[in-house]
């Protein structure tokens, strides 16, 4: 396909309003491929403003006399306008916008085009392999061990080529187990608790259907499990549905696992919200933060009628249960819902980062999101395919992956020594995972990325961010390793709205970003006249 | 004390308030003098001052024993369960006495004595200085003097013997203005802005109706137009909503000129100022509530945090209710802030109802209002906008409101400088900023700036997204709702840590140069190495001491400190990490535990 032929004038005279505090920018506006671009000429600094056309999210366009407006919305919750010179060029390059931004195709998509100076293609995309991590915990457990069974995406699609299971179950069994649960999403090993011996798992549904079928294979699994932890130990399963709801999904062949086929778990019901009422959610804060003439009544009142801190609360507080069954009780937890695809990634992640230092490192945090989210088929590409500002009806977009940011958030606000990486992070993976120039928040699942060749042709989020001049954006200056298990508040008083991403662009926050560079300098002196003493020392003369 | 049946109680239990498994602790209850003091099992002390206790409370019996609730005012709400009814209704009673003193005598203030002697006393009591507050913003100047009709209090009680007025207006304008005014508060300068030529007065409503008039009023006000010369128009800003005045309504919202403030929040409808009389003035009315909507506002909103096992749906439905955010954003929409807050200067010697509108004494429920706490809301608000504008940190602020109900100290005793000077305060108690001065490095902002230009004159943004519950002034106790870590004490150390790092650098530089000299000076001889060598000692003993200085920096972010019920409260929660169980968790795992 030809981008030539979406384009429909290739420049025009205009002027950019990019909000309150930046100046406005004159010079030609010209429509590529991938971006829209703003040139002053050569004299101006910056010489060039561009835009990812991926993350426009709606587009809005008024002509009155010889001169048009065209409103962008993007991904990011950023709202440009650009005044254009002359009617018909306002038109044309709103539709070149339209028809640009909308492309669905992988492969054309601007990732397989980009290629920045100073980083090699192929070389980054192996980071954080989840292998490694599966390895470790097999050999530390010897319970577990690696399983090729899906080496050919042919058990289940959304799972990885290698999956994690117990040591005593054999391939057949999997493909059995896979064959009772929907998508074929199986239970396997999500976070090895070293402490406690115990396991975090997740699944999809069982498919009981109205008749309660079972599988002995997929009994067994589970029953394997809590062996391989230890002699006695309990398990539990997290439903992240309604009771109500997991019953009904027996209509439609789906369900839950019966109490008396898997002795020794228990079921807990923890319904949290996904889909198209999370997207409205997202969609209504996000109005409500546009809004800067609202009395506090009104703003308090769509605060509170959005839900979305209720969501936030609801997903810390199930994480914080799963988090708590292993290291307190000692119990293994199985966390699934329906598809096992959103809020079931939601909880184990969290959970994670509750337990495990390490996933709260930078490197363990990348590792954590690309095993979690990206390897586990979390579908991107479906649920990111459109923001708060799209008209379009939603189909599959939901912002569960926002909805983690924010939860992660709300764990840094409450311990801000104990995360190795700061807000910058994760308004970066906020912004990638929507409208990104790397490949890593591509496709829907692994096997996906497979066809598209996403690992030889594009290049990793991970290599562009892991470069030294992103670091002061990314790192958290005051980060001081923290050992033990973080246990945030979820009181709503102990909750607060995520301004830095949903009120980023309407009221820049300039003194608290003066005051951070400073607590930035306090950290770096530190380390610099910490560092400077041993030279100092050994510059003592020796008689 | 005659008030006092049982001084010590055991086996009593302290509830959590958020906990909804009921988790206690059990110690002992002690009742003194002055506070009321429980020590659990772990030896922690948990302190309360008689004069903090809003209202105490005793419930049902239940099978455990007879449940104590005390609510404070610094919002600390604390449930005991006394094992024998009788000693429940001992305590009670004599909490009942202790907490409403009838006479200012009474007060803490007058006992408490922290050993100094009457020298540092009294300098105590000059650390703040209003004449030096006044030459500082360049008064007395051309245009504004220092006027004695007050000197004997005659004019009006409720304000202080040293007024500033402008030059050219006479006495006898001033006590005609003063009977035009409620309680003869006629309008005087608060704050005068030296580069801009601009000043703030404040005055309280005219009496009149709505036809009388009062020329020498209108001469005063003309007085103070012309004593500003750089500024054509001059604005009054009528505090009170709109609904409750018949209304001109000025939309200019124009800071930074004059603005008489008409601190008039009582009663509505006694007056205002009639616009055709007083020429180049203009008005403007600012919706803040009289002080009864504010009481019963802060109430509705310490009932909605309070209560147990809240959503956030309910939260959020109830900060609203309660409106308190919508008030706070009004003084802040009215009020303009400069750099330095003045305290001292604009809310104690200008007769702020102290006594009153604290409840110390035992009196009209109707006259406690929480405006100095909103006050201090304000300037929490500012601080969380800019971080690097004010030298002092939320704690400061926490420790203030503390003392204002604490009554240890003179500061805040009594309605109006005439009653302070009656009560002998400055011979018979202590001031309370030299010992906020004391543990000065407590109250330091880490982030601080002065050099900053544009910090200069704060611009706040008052958008409605800015103003948040403070939670650290509402739940100030409730530990298990904090941030686990906190930001602010880490950089302090780090700031501390740096300053005595460079400083070591410094030493040690001074000693390698003091070398090179030596070096350089003589021949080396075995005199010369041997006295060089007992520095060396001295050099290891100095990084020796370096790394003491680090050491319990570091241990502090780990520890709970404040071991003295005297000691800043804040650092009750500055613990690190989260031993305890938030309080949701163990409520889920109480229902898991029922399922299986």
């Amino acid at each position: 396909m030809e981008f030539s032929e979406l384009i429909r004038t290739g420049q025009a005279q205009a002027e950019l309003l990019r909000g309150p505090e930046m100046p406005p920018l004159r010079g030609t506006l010209c429509v590529t491929g991938h971006h829209l671009l703003l040139s002053p000429g050569p004299q101006a600094t910056p010489d060039l403003w561009l835009l990812l056309l991926r993350s426009v999210d709606s587009i809005e366009k008024r002509v009155a006399g010889d001169a048009g407006t065209i409103t962008l919305r993007c991904k990011d919750l950023r709202v440009l306008q650009l005044d254009i010179e002359g009617v018909e060029a306002t038109l044309d390059i709103a539709r070149s916008i339209e028809a640009l931004s909308s492309l669905e195709s992988v492969i054309t998509s601007f990732p397989f085009f980009y290629r920045p100076k100073g980083l090699r293609l192929g070389e980054s995309w192996h980071f954080h392999p989840p292998e490694r991590y599966y390895k470790r915990v097999a050999r530390e457990t010897r319970a577990w061990r690696l399983s090729e069974a899906n080496e050919d995406f042919s058990l289940c699609p959304s799972y990885p080529r290698a999956v994690i299971v117990p040591r005593t179950v054999d391939d057949d069994a999997l493909a059995r187990s896979a064959r009772f649960r929907q998508g074929g999403r199986f239970p396997v090993l999500s976070y090895y608790h070293a402490p406690s011996g115990t396991v975090l798992l997740r699944s999809s549904q069982p498919l009981t259907g109205p008749q309660k079928r079972r599988c002995a294979e997929d009994e067994e699994l589970l029953q394997a499990v809590l062996a391989g932890a230890r002699p006695g130990a309990r398990g539990f399963i997290v439903d992240t549905r309604s009771a109500q709801a997991a019953k009904q999904a027996r209509m439609t062949g789906g369900g839950t696992e019966a109490k008396s086929a898997y002795p020794g778990w228990k079921r807990l019901h923890r319904p949290l919200e996904r889909g198209r009422p999370l997207q409205e959610s997202f969609v209504h804060l996000v109005e409500a933060c546009g809004d800067l003439e609202q009395s506090m009544d009104r703003w308090l009142s769509r605060l509170d009628g959005c839900h979305w801190l209720s969501h936030v609360k609801a997903a810390l507080s199930t994480a914080c249960l799963a988090a708590q069954g292993m290291e307190w009780e000692g119990a293994c937890i199985l966390v699934h819902g329906a598809e096992g695809t959103d809020s079931t990634l939601l909880v184990t992640s969290l959970a994670q980062l509750i337990l495990d230092p390490l996933s709260r490192t930078m490197a363990g945090f990348q590792e954590l999101i690309e095993r979690e989210w990206i390897q586990a088929g979390h579908p991107f590409q479906l649920r990111c395919a459109h923001s708060a500002f799209s008209h379009t009806r939603p189909k599959h977009e939901a912002p569960i992956f926002l909805l983690f940011l924010d939860c992660v958030w709300q764990l840094g606000r409450q311990f801000p020594l104990s995360l190795e990486f700061g807000e910058g992070m994760l308004l970066a993976l906020f912004d990638h995972s929507y409208a990104s120039p790397f490949g890593t928040f591509l496709c829907n699942s692994e096997k996906e990325r497979c066809l598209c060749e996403v690992r030889t042709r594009t290049h990793s989020l991970w290599s562009g961010l892991n470069q030294p001049k992103e670091q002061r954006k990314l790192r958290n200056p005051l980060y001081a390793p923290n050992p033990l298990a973080i246990w945030p508040s979820v009181e709503p008083q102990s909750l607060r709205l995520w301004q830095g991403l949903f009120l980023r662009w309407t009221h820049p926050p300039e003194p608290s970003e003066v005051a951070w560079e400073k607590v930035w300098q306090i950290a770096t002196d530190q380390e610099k006249t910490e560092g400077s003493q041993p030279t100092d020392s050994a510059s003592e003369p020796q008689p | 004390m005659e008030h006092i049946r049982t001084t010590k109680v055991e086996q009593v239990k302290l509830l959590d308030r958020f906990s909804t498994s009921n988790k206690s602790l059990t110690g002992t209850l002690y009742l003194t003098a002055t506070h009321l003091l429980f020590i659990d099992s772990h030896q922690k002390e948990t302190w309360i001052l008689h004069h903090h206790i809003a209202l105490v409370e005793k419930l049902a019996l239940t099978t455990s024993g007879c449940p104590l609730v005390i609510q404070c005012k610094n919002f600390r709400i604390v449930h005991f369960i006394v094992p024998r009814e009788r000693d429940c209704h001992d305590i009670y009673n004599s909490l009942l006495q202790l907490s409403k003193q009838a006479k200012y005598e009474d007060l803490y203030a007058f006992s408490y004595n922290p050993k100094q002697n009457d020298s540092e006393r009294l300098r105590g009591w000059q650390l703040v200085d209003l004449t030096e507050e006044y030459k500082r913003m360049g008064l007395p100047n051309s245009n504004w003097q220092l006027s004695d009709a007050n000197r004997d209090y005659k004019i009006c009680e409720t304000y202080p013997r040293e007024l500033y007025v402008p030059r050219i207006a006479s006495k006898p304008i001033i006590v005609g203005s003063s009977k035009f005014r409620s309680k003869g508060r006629f309008p005087v300068l608060s704050y005068y802005h030296q580069n801009k030529e601009a000043a703030i007065c404040r005055c309280s409503q005219p009496l009149s109706g709505f036809s009388a008039r009062c020329l020498e009023d209108e001469h005063l006000l003309q007085a103070i137009s012309k004593a500003n010369p750089a500024n054509r128009y001059m604005y009054v800003m009528d505090t009170r909503p709109r609904h409750r005045m018949q209304s001109w309504w000025a939309t200019q919202k124009d800071i930074g000129r004059i603005i008489l403030n008409a601190m008039a929040n009582r009663a509505a409808g006694k007056g205002y100022e009639n616009e055709d009389n007083y020429s180049n003035i203009r008005f403007q009315f600012v919706g803040i509530e009289n002080i009864h909507v504010m009481r019963s506002s802060l109430q509705k909103l310490l009932e909605v945090s309070g209560s147990r096992g809240l959503s956030v749906s309910d939260f959020y439905s109830g900060l609203e209710g309660a409106g308190w955010l919508r008030h706070i954003k009004a003084v802040t929409d009215a009020a303009i802030f400069l750099a330095k807050v003045l305290i001292e200067k604009d809310w104690i010697s200008f007769g702020h109802k102290y006594s009153d509108r604290c409840g110390h004494l035992d009196g009209d429920p109707k006259e406690v209002s929480p405006v100095f706490t909103q006050f201090l809301e304000c300037v929490w608000h500012l601080t969380e906008q800019f971080p690097q504008a004010f030298e002092f940190n939320e704690a400061f602020l926490l420790q203030i409101h503390e003392h204002i109900h604490s009554c240890q100290f003179g500061n805040f005793i009594g309605n109006c400088q005439k009653e302070r000077e009656e009560l002998k305060l400055k011979e018979k108690t202590y001031s309370l900023w030299p010992f906020l001065l004391h543990d000065q490095k407590k109250y330091f902002n880490p982030l601080y700036s002065s050099t900053s230009q544009k910090l200069a004159v704060l611009e706040p943004n008052t958008v409605s997204f800015n103003f948040k519950f403070w939670r650290n002034m509402y739940h100030q106790f409730d530990r298990t709702l904090h941030p686990r870590q906190s930001v602010f004490n880490i950089i302090m150390n780090m700031n501390e840590q740096n300053k005595q790092l460079q400083k070591d650098v410094k030493d040690l530089e001074s000693q390698i140069k003091q070398h090179k000299n030596k070096q350089t000076d003589g021949v080396l001889t075995k005199e010369l190495l041997n006295s060089v060598r007992p520095e060396s000692p001295a050099l290891k003993t100095s990084l020796c001491l370096k790394e003491q200085t680090l050491l319990p920096v570091k241990d502090a972010l780990r520890t709970v400190e404040g071991s003295s019920p005297a000691d800043n409260r804040y650092s009750e929660y500055a613990d690190e990490f989260s031993k305890a169980e938030p309080a949701v968790v163990s409520s889920e795992y109480g229902v898991a535990r029922m399922t299986c």
